[in-house]
């Protein structure tokens, strides 16, 4: 999935949809990921990046992301277009 | 480079109502530790889920009701409540405290002799008293506690057959100003059933009437209706003190004083709302001391206090089986234990703790017990930080009636341990077995083999 392209984060995990006025908190390992699909970056290579960062295997990050990616939808976060691979 | 703790990820839409910026703050920390002793070291020791009772508080809460009472009436005794939690040890803190034995049933009434109550100090309530225990509770002398008129006249047959006074009290409903009122249970005082029961007593001299009884509700959060409830027995010992010249020798005014749990559907959480022994104390002391006693013929003040006094002593410990989404898009997290073992989460919205540290960020949840039922809810609503499968959590203020309430279904009743005040651990009931619930089962012969 993508992001919106306007969104506003802060460093706190305050994230601003302009688009909407609505306002949202998030965790840092959420605003992590955030940032990440505000980059463009694809499910493989978040994963990645947290299991890197975290202690938490790939398994067991996976069913998270894709609750975190769910809710991000849910909440009107995402673009509307697909992931370009998944 | 080491790697960073784990959390899930979370994000919630913030209300502009409650929006600050530090986000949305959870209002619990997590607890990590009962009494020096860690959450995960128990749990290691004695498995999931476990129930934990201090101790400390049990001899705290009791000290400090005990205070309330006595610093304003000159006779005071409690009477345990069995039925609030009968687990040996925990009778024995409350008999060790100089409390009496309070029961309901046969059961419970053999517990209190087993445990070392001497007949005299064993009080004994409830609807269902069969004849043989009756006639051990005659024959022990024990407070035997009228309900309804049938024991009334069996008492008095035994009397005869035994050549013995039993000496007994009668249980009074009467209307406090609490609705509803409990009237299934006595003789009721405003329609003159309780003024007859006396009267058939009194008249009859077959045994000693000693006391008089009531117990008006259960999580009263009105100290004023046990100031009236003092007030109608007070005004009935002095109408039998005018009438046949005999004192009553104490007003029993049971239990129910609300603990500091916060009901369904409640605005205030429970801790802010509860009335403390304080309150209950001036309530019913006052009713009692000015309703009209000569100095040295004031009755003993008699209270069978259960879940106050035990409740904040206990601690459900448990762990996170799953997290899961709802088709609305909520968070559920499902626990080891459900309304199996805590029967009280029907009426409370317990508080519950993650026993790890976690970051500020939080999520609505309902939290979910293993049954597969539909109505094993823990909590239909509760904030919470991420939490995951493995990670532990404390549900508190679960000490009374969950103990004595459980229920053996589909899985074995888990261990109880007891920190007593040096914080030291003891086993007080080991987990059941399948040894423990097959124990009663017999198989007939024909059905012991099959082939499939
Ligand atoms: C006769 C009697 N006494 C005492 C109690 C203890 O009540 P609580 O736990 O509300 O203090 C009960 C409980 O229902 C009771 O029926």
């Amino acid at each position: 999935m993508r992001l919106k392209k306007n969104l506003a984060l802060s460093d706190s995990g305050f994230v601003f949809d302009p688009s909407t006025g609505d306002s949202f908190s998030t965790n840092p390992i959420g605003l992590e990921i955030v940032k990440m699909l505000q980059t463009g970056k694809d499910a493989d290579e978040i994963k990645a990046q947290v299991v890197k960062t975290y202690l938490i295997d790939e398994v067991g990050f996976e069913k998270d992301y894709y609750d975190f990616v769910n809710t991000l939808t849910k909440l009107k976060l995402s673009d509307g277009s697909p992931e370009k691979k998944d | 480079m080491k790697k960073l703790q784990y959390e899930r990820p979370v994000i919630q839409r913030l209300n502009v109502g409650v929006m600050n910026k530090f986000g949305n703050k959870t209002e619990y920390s997590p607890v990590k530790h009962i009494e020096g002793n860690t959450v995960k070291s128990l749990i290691e020791k004695f498995g999931s889920p476990l129930f934990v009772i201090s101790e400390r508080i049990i001899r705290e809460t009791f000290k400090d009701a005990n205070r309330a009472f006595k610093t304003r009436y000159p006779r005071v005794q409690f009477a345990w409540s069995y039925k609030t939690n009968y687990l040996n040890a925990i009778c024995n803190v409350f008999h060790q405290e100089g409390s009496w034995a309070e029961v309901v049933s046969g059961f419970e009434y053999h517990k209190a002799l087993k445990n070392g109550v001497p007949g005299t100090k064993i009080i004994f309530n409830g609807p269902d008293k069969s004849e043989a225990d009756l006639k051990l509770a005659i024959e022990k002398n024990s407070l035997i506690h009228i309900d309804h008129l049938d024991e009334l006249y069996l008492i008095k047959e035994l009397a005869v057959e035994m050549k013995k006074r039993p000496r007994v009290a009668i249980r009074i409903n009467m209307d406090t100003g609490v609705y509803p009122m409990w009237d299934r249970f006595g003789f009721n005082y405003e329609n003159g059933q309780a003024w007859d029961a006396i009267n058939k007593i009194m008249l009859n001299d077959k045994m000693d009437l000693v006391g008089l009884h009531s117990h008006i509700g259960t999580f009263m959060l009105a100290p004023s209706a046990y100031g009236v409830a003092a007030k109608k027995l007070s005004d009935l010992a002095l109408e039998i003190k005018k009438k046949y010249k005999k004192n009553i020798q104490y007003i029993d005014m049971g239990g129910g004083f609300a603990s500091k749990n916060t009901l369904k559907g409640s605005y205030l959480q429970g801790i802010d709302s509860t009335p403390s022994f304080d309150q209950f104390a001036e309530a019913i002391t006052t009713s009692i001391l000015n309703a009209g006693f000569v100095e040295n013929e004031l009755p003993l003040l008699i209270l069978e206090t259960g879940r106050a006094l035990i409740d904040e002593a206990g601690y459900l410990l448990g762990t996170v089986i799953s997290n899961k989404r709802l088709s609305d898009g909520r968070r559920a997290t499902i626990m080891d234990f459900g309304v199996n073992i805590l029967f009280t989460s029907f009426w409370y919205d317990h508080k519950i703790s993650p026993a790890q540290e976690f970051s500020r960020y939080t999520e609505d949840a309902v939290i979910y017990g293993p049954l597969c039922m539909n109505i094993d809810v823990i909590r239909e609503n509760v904030t919470l930080p991420p939490m995951k499968r493995d990670d532990h959590v404390i549900v508190h203020t679960v000490g009374a009636y969950n103990m004595t309430q459980w229920m053996q279904f589909i899985a074995l009743r888990p261990a109880v341990v007891m920190i007593d005040t040096q914080e030291k651990v003891h086993l007080i009931r080991s987990r059941e077995t399948l040894a423990s619930i097959e124990g009663n089962e017999i198989i007939p012969r024909y059905l012991e083999k099959f082939k499939l």
